[in-house]
């Protein structure tokens, strides 16, 4: 044998011996097994990165159970691509033999996701993934949002405020996709039938580097504020820009409340001071429960929570809640999400309780925030004003609501008139 | 005939080449019967790529022109299946429907990609498959944008695990004599020449130009058909599927089988399929072991799986 032969054969061992490790014992009545899938590599990677530490510092906390039934988390990179998602899904369900899946990020995995476990009834818990569609007209049973939200739900109390604050008319920037067109949609809807005018809607693709036609478009035409809806890097560019071309100061700026989340502003300066969002969730919310929750994520991880973050605590917290009611008996589907829909999750950072209403979707008391510096000289979300008892629904009947298409960017839902 | 396949001059290598392929076909057809439910729908996943692999070993091995927009024309027949069925129509038919929209594609991009070759030839069916990622990804109305398309394409008496691996095994085994005959035929035989001199294929009287034109269609008729077969795989399409990624996997797969050999995608897609699933199971930086592997590949086997294999043996004897 000479030494590529050797070295061949010695690799194709150590590949055999790398298969048959990572087989994993199955047992009933064993460990609660929850399939974890986050996007820890490609473009939202840090975001996901979030969502595990949230998600493993409840585990933590309680000390891995429930029930007296110890949880195993299995953590699955999506890789940002659903065909990875459903790939990943499938080897959880299927091989990994986990209780339920939690996660995803980008819509279109969670989309993905959720078309795959629609055939087999696992239970899939969406505390980030916001498509309007999986809550309302195209809702699946076993897809439960819980500690998540819909992205038209929180621009409407925000187009609301506006509304309060004198702004008649209003021109909106966002990314062009369908988490934007619906967030947007929201804001747009419930403005125009407020008795505002949009004067205009830029939609630009993803990771635009340059905003600068974009906002001197904005500037002209004649607007009170501007909705903005960005994510990521993007949110960044165009608060940065935004504040370089003078229009900080002279038209204010509402948006969509990933615009202005830590993940976003924790590396921030002064551009996106005074920027005003609507959500549920505010770390710089005086409430004590809040306080105390942000206190513990600060000393873990040193950062401020993102929604990130806090999403996927709530939601931990929530199945938790969910399945010491039924004594941990995460087998049994049917009882498990009949036991996740009862639950009011009492003890989230919040500081109020949160229910699920009848699609599934949680009903929240919205803030108003506006991003101010906090005492340790740092950028963050106050609470200044506050909407209680928001549905997805705003104040519409559900079932007319749901007769009108998805919004998109041909539809918006504007009044004319 | 001049151009005869150096294969059928060695006697003992077809043998061997004939036991290596019954082998391969032997464990494609038992492994499901004793392998964990999940690691079937890996297996599934193997054979459907081995078909875009080998429509791109048509064009890159057996006609000298290496295509990226592959991945492009087999989501063009996922696209075209998913939509079908969210309209409520046949499955079958949705499948011929996709067949025959990648096919076309695949026709208009051979129009415009024969003029060329070499690295222009690369660069112009990138740009054309990035084309249909463009159009998948902006026209929302039809393509559902970046969140893709939802459908329940897979006909109920194929729902589970095993009975579509073996529909699939079925299509793929039939796919596979085609092709092989195809490569094989007069026509086949005519390519290889136009990979190999193409001016002199031109000066023996063949119409060089026609048969690049038709070995691109029918390449993405085969890529089409791969394309359909993953639209009941996975009930669902989005962007990425047409995405260059996608092209570059085809590609690679072809590659690291062995271009030129036709059976080599079979091993390429289950070398890239079953590492991805094996590596991502231990590290979250699955993708950069990949890239090394390839890196090694193309440093230590540039010929690939099959290319290696065959040269070890010439060497030995």
């Amino acid at each position: 044998m000479d030494r590529r032969t050797f070295l061949k054969t010695s690799a194709a061992a150590a590949a055999v011996g790398v298969v048959a490790k990572p087989y994993i014992a199955r047992a009933q009545g064993g460990p609660i097994r929850i399939g974890l899938l986050a996007p820890l590599t490609g473009v939202v990677a840090a975001g996901g990165r979030e969502m595990v530490d949230g998600f493993n510092m409840y585990w933590e906390e309680r000390g891995n159970e429930i029930a007296g039934r110890k949880v195993e988390v299995i953590v699955e990179d999506d890789a940002a691509n659903p065909d990875t998602a459903l790939q990943k899904a499938r080897r959880l369900v299927e091989q990994s033999n986990v209780n339920m899946l939690f996660g995803n990020l980008l819509a279109n995995t969670g989309l993905a996701v959720a078309n795959y476990v629609k055939g087999n009834g696992m239970p899939y818990f969406i505390p980030i993934i916001a498509a309007d569609d999986l809550t309302q007209r195209n809702r699946i049973k076993n897809v439960v949002r819980v500690a998540g939200y819909t992205a038209s739900q929180f621009p409407r109390p925000l187009a609301d405020w506006a509304l309060k604050q004198g702004y008649k008319k209003v021109a909106t920037i966002s990314q062009d996709y369908t988490f934007g067109h619906e967030q947007c949609g929201g804001f747009c809807q419930t403005f125009t039938e407020g008795g505002g005018q949009v004067l205009g809607q830029f939609w630009h693709p993803l990771n635009t580097s340059d905003f600068s036609p974009y906002l001197g478009q904005l500037a002209n035409l004649g607007v009170d504020v501007v909705f903005a809806m960005e994510t990521g890097a993007d949110a960044t560019r165009f608060m940065q820009q935004y504040a370089a071309f003078g229009l900080k100061g002279q038209i204010p700026l509402v948006g969509a409340m990933n615009m202005t989340d830590q993940s976003v502003i924790r590396t921030m300066g002064d551009e996106v001071d005074g920027v005003v969002v609507a959500a549920h969730f505010a770390e710089g919310s005086p409430d004590p429960v809040t306080q105390a929750f942000v206190a513990a994520y600060v000393k873990k991880f040193n950062k401020l929570p993102s929604l990130y973050g806090f999403s996927m605590y709530s939601g931990a917290m929530w199945v938790d809640e969910a399945l010491k009611t039924i004594k941990g008996n995460a087998e049994d589907r049917d009882a498990f999400l009949a036991s996740v829909s009862k639950t009011d999750l009492t003890g989230s950072p919040l500081g109020q309780t949160v229910k699920l209403d009848s699609y599934g979707n949680p009903i929240y008391d919205v803030h108003i925030r506006k991003v101010v510096k906090n005492k340790d000289g740092k950028y963050w979300n106050a609470p200044i004003a506050n909407y209680p008892n928001v549905s997805q629904f705003w104040k519409y009947d559900p079932v007319t609501y749901m007769k009108q298409p998805p919004y998109s960017r041909e539809f918006q839902g504007i009044k004319k008139g | 005939m001049s151009l005869s396949s150096p294969a059928s001059t060695d006697g003992p290598k077809v043998t061997l080449a004939r036991v290596a392929i019954t082998i391969g076909a032997l464990a494609f057809a038992l492994l499901p019967l004793v392998v964990p439910i999940y690691q079937v729908s890996i297996l599934t996943e193997i054979l459907i790529f081995a078909v875009l692999a080998m429509a791109v070993d048509v064009l890159a091995g057996y006609t000298g022109r290496t295509p990226l927009c592959h991945g492009a024309i087999f989501g063009v027949a996922t696209y075209v299946v998913v939509y079908w069925s969210q309209m409520g129509g046949s499955p079958y038919v949705g499948v011929l429907l996709g067949v025959m929209a990648a096919t076309l594609v695949a026709a208009i991009f051979g129009l415009l990609a024969i003029r060329t070759s070499g690295v222009y030839f690369l660069l112009l069916t990138l740009a054309l498959g990035m084309i249909v990622w463009g159009v998948c990804l902006r026209w929302t109305s039809v393509t559902g944008g970046e969140n893709g398309l939802r459908g329940t394409v897979r006909p109920e008496a194929l729902a589970g695990h095993l009975p579509f691996y073996y529909a699939v095994f079925a299509v793929v085994g039939l796919i596979t004599i085609v092709m092989w005959r195809f490569v094989r035929s007069p026509f086949g035989l005519t390519l290889r020449g136009i990979r190999d001199s193409e001016s002199r294929m031109r000066a023996l009287g063949y119409d060089v130009s026609l048969h690049l034109f038709l070995a691109f269609t029918i390449s993405g008729f085969f890529a089409g058909l791969a394309g359909a077969l993953y639209a009941m795989f996975n009930d669902f399409v989005s962007p990425s599927t047409v995405a260059l990624s996608q092209s570059v996997e085809g590609l690679l797969m072809a590659i690291t089988g062995g271009v030129g050999t036709l059976f080599g995608a079979f091993i390429g897609a289950a070398a890239i399929i079953g590492l991805e699933n094996l590596v991502s199971l231990y590290t979250e930086r699955w993708q950069s072991v990949l890239g090394l592997m390839f890196i090694a590949i193309m440093i230590f086997a540039p010929e690939g799986v099959i290319g290696r294999v065959r040269d070890l043996l010439t060497r030995r004897r």
